[in-house]
């Protein structure tokens, strides 16, 4: 692993805490809108975080895993906006 | 390092001090709206410019188009997740919150 490798890292690293703390919200939160918020934001540091990782370890394959992680991140967003409108709440 | 070593971790600083600014949001302000205003915002353009980094580190053609791919994607997708949150919050006849409410109660 060169230095810049470690350098992505620990930036990997910071986005992991970032949605560490992010979780917060989806502990705390008042409503369930809140909660989905937090969770997507999660989602979409863990997708940062992979793609940070796949560039330090110089594996281009876990890009595919971000880019499916991302895809399953957006549906479920859609997916529980849709269905609370419709029905009332799912959670 | 090489310049464009230097430029991978000069976007990759900036993108994770924009994913700070989207989790310090996503505890501390006020509301549904707020908060989605930070996720979609802040946290896209952290997103954005770490998978910039990202893709100008990974030097082979496949990897970098993969790169790119994810990074609009991000760009389109992010924003409209928060937005149909908000939308479905404000159907569900959320308020929003004002002044009133309390000065900066988290």
């Amino acid at each position: 692993m060169t230095d810049i490798g470690t350098v992505f890292v620990v930036l990997a690293g910071a986005f992991v805490v970032f949605a560490g703390v992010a979780l917060y919200r989806v502990f705390a939160g008042p409503t369930t809108h809140d909660r989905v918020i937090a969770v997507n934001v999660a989602g979409t540091n863990t997708v940062i975080a992979i793609s940070l990782v796949a560039a330090a370890l110089d594996e281009p394959v876990f890009l595919d895993v971000a880019l499916v992680y991302a895809l399953l991140n957006f549906l479920l967003s859609i997916a529980f906006s849709k269905f609370n409108v419709e029905q009332g709440g799912v959670l | 390092m090489t310049p464009i070593e230097w430029a991978a971790v000069a976007l990759g600083v900036l993108g994770a001090f924009f994913g700070l600014v989207a989790a310090l949001g996503i505890v501390r302000l006020p509301d549904v709206y707020t908060r989605a205003h930070a996720a979609s915002k802040s946290d896209t353009l952290g997103a954005v410019l770490s998978i910039g980094a990202v893709a100008i580190v990974l030097q082979t053609d496949l990897s970098t188009i993969k790169a790119v791919f994810l990074l609009v994607f991000m760009f389109l997708t992010n924003p409209t997740a928060a937005h149909a949150i908000a939308r479905a919050a404000q159907d569900q006849g959320i308020e929003p919150w004002t002044a009133d409410d309390g000065e900066g109660e988290p």
